[in-house]
């Protein structure tokens, strides 16, 4: 029962950044339409920006909040540089697009600060406390914490100001937006923006808990998130931090409880995508398009 | 007063142009209607002033070129359109809808003006935290003129309000449009297949055939003019 515990907690911790990544790929995708392939790649950047800062002295909540301002800026520039001549046309094109930033931004990540792997401090002290048998360490503790007051920002953001009501009438009708004075562009780029910024944070929650930095770090997480998203329906943030969690406690509860499936726990989320798309292509807080003409 | 005012306006969907040089006008406070078939180039008209069409020639409201200016900057002059279909949010509730529309305002006073159009739509006010998705067709196109008049607009510019509705309810909305224009002095410059009901509460007219104006004139001249009744009005 402990043991049971302990691997949930575990899941839990790795399914708070699952659910941190999945809610930036959600973030991108209910404006545009379009999954962002690159996500984890341009969160590896920023957590490659992270431990430079950290490396240059910096202490690691403050060089977490910088990354995160220059992944907003960063996200806003690829959106109106490289996403905006081809926003409108077809989806696949847009995909291809974002497969191609995966690669770039890998390849850039490695250009710019090597190949040798690096280490990257957690922004959460080592301890850990003992509850009625259970270790809790301050890691998940943190995590949980961050998550929940990303969830509340969010949530504030999108449904409770007057910005935020833009942003989801862009999502819900581009050309009336337009019509009643919203830039629908800035809209888009502020999606992006605040999805990089995500994707910043995520990058560095995770990376800690894996033995070290390196240009694939960020590319397993991806698939987890994408799996979060998909079921939990890829247009709701509420979704996404459900589907999210639920991975990453399938994930080591497979880890610990099927020996078949130890150390190819990646079919996990592969499984799971089949499924819900088999299933419940929405997903499970997905919006059904249901309208009367 | 001339509000609008276009001349020569010349615009069109890629390498096909679809208005050839039309000229026209609306004066404050006015209601005027375009008629003419399908393919005529009505909805482009009211597309190339809103600003989601390139367009060349002019066309000024209040004395500001509306010419190849975005979408969002003509609607803070003042310009609510009312598109082809109605544009609600349909994930939104009807009241985000009522707010959208005056996203273009700085002023305090709208949830004030939300209450006002509650009142001039009571079916809005039951259904304010529904979305406005699951309205009907008579519902959603009450809310579409609602949220135009939340910007405050001096001229709304609406395509085809009647469209999908029923006979009767298309009625109690002219009647409404009428109201509007008179008690509130917004102008308003229509596009409408239902052009018997139009011109009667339009104080003029034109006709609109392959992008070019071919007749214009009051309501009634427009009702009793015979080649428009046997060509537009079906008559």
């Amino acid at each position: 029962m402990d043991l049971f515990l302990s691997q949930l907690l575990n899941g839990i911790g790795n399914g708070v950044v699952y659910a941190s990544l999945a809610l930036a790929l959600v973030l991108i995708f209910r404006t545009t339409g379009f999954l962002n392939f690159a996500q984890g790649e341009m969160a590896l950047f920023s957590t490659y920006v992270t431990w430079q800062l950290t490396d240059w002295g910096l202490p690691v909540v403050a060089s977490i909040l910088i990354s995160m301002a220059l992944a907003f800026i960063m996200g806003v520039v690829i959106e109106r540089v490289v996403i905006r001549p081809v926003e409108g046309g077809s989806p696949l094109v847009a995909v291809i697009v974002t497969l191609g930033l995966f690669l770039a931004f890998n390849s850039i990540s490695q250009l710019i600060f090597g190949t040798e792997s690096k280490v990257l401090p957690s922004a959460f002290p080592d301890s850990s406390w003992d509850v009625g048998g259970i270790r809790i360490t301050a890691q998940t503790v943190g995590l949980m914490v961050v998550l929940a007051a990303e969830c509340l920002l969010l949530y504030w953001l999108l449904q409770r100001t007057k910005l935020g009501l833009a942003f989801r009438a862009v999502s819900s009708n581009a050309e009336s937006s337009k019509l009643v004075g919203i830039s629908v562009g800035s809209m888009l780029a502020l999606g992006w923006g605040l999805s990089a910024a995500l994707g910043a944070l995520a990058g560095a929650m995770v990376v800690p808990t894996t033995p070290a930095l390196t240009a694939a770090s960020l590319q397993a997480v991806l698939v987890y998130s994408f799996a979060g998203a998909a079921l939990g329906g890829f247009d709701s943030p509420l979704g996404a931090v459900v589907g999210g969690i639920t991975i990453g406690v399938a994930q080591a509860l497979t880890i610990q409880y099927i020996d078949p499936l130890n150390d190819i726990e990646l079919v996990v989320p592969f499984a799971l995508i089949g499924l819900v798309l088999l299933f419940r292509p929405s997903g499970l807080f997905g919006r059904h398009v249901v309208e009367r003409v | 007063m001339t509000l609008l005012d276009v001349s020569g306006l010349v615009a069109g969907y890629g390498p096909v142009q679809v208005l050839h040089g039309i000229d026209f006008t609306v004066d404050a406070g006015e209601a005027v209607v375009v008629l003419g078939a399908n393919g005529a180039g009505k909805t482009t008209t009211l597309r190339a002033l809103s600003g989601m069409l390139h367009c060349k020639g002019s066309a000024t409201f209040d004395g500001q070129s509306l010419v190849n200016r975005a979408p969002s900057a003509i609607a803070r002059l003042g310009i609510a359109h009312v598109p082809q279909g109605r544009g609600t949010f349909t994930e939104l509730t009807v009241e985000e809808n009522l707010r959208l529309g005056a996203y273009a305002r700085r002023d305090k006073e709208v949830d004030a003006d939300i209450d006002r159009w509650f009142d001039v739509f009571p079916r809005l006010r039951d259904r304010s935290d529904q979305n406005a998705g699951s309205m009907s067709g008579g519902e959603q196109q009450m809310l579409a003129i609602a949220r135009a008049m939340m910007a405050r607009p001096r001229l709304v510019l609406l395509d085809e309000p009647s469209l999908g509705l029923a006979p009767i309810i298309t009625q109690g909305l002219f009647a409404q449009l009428a109201e509007l224009n008179r008690e509130l002095g917004v102008a308003l410059l229509i596009v409408e297949q239902n052009a018997m009901l139009a011109l009667s509460i339009a104080s003029r007219g034109y006709v609109l055939e392959t992008g070019e104006i071919v007749a214009t004139g009051t309501g009634t001249e427009l009702q009793e003019n015979d080649e428009v009744r046997r060509a537009y009005l079906g008559v």
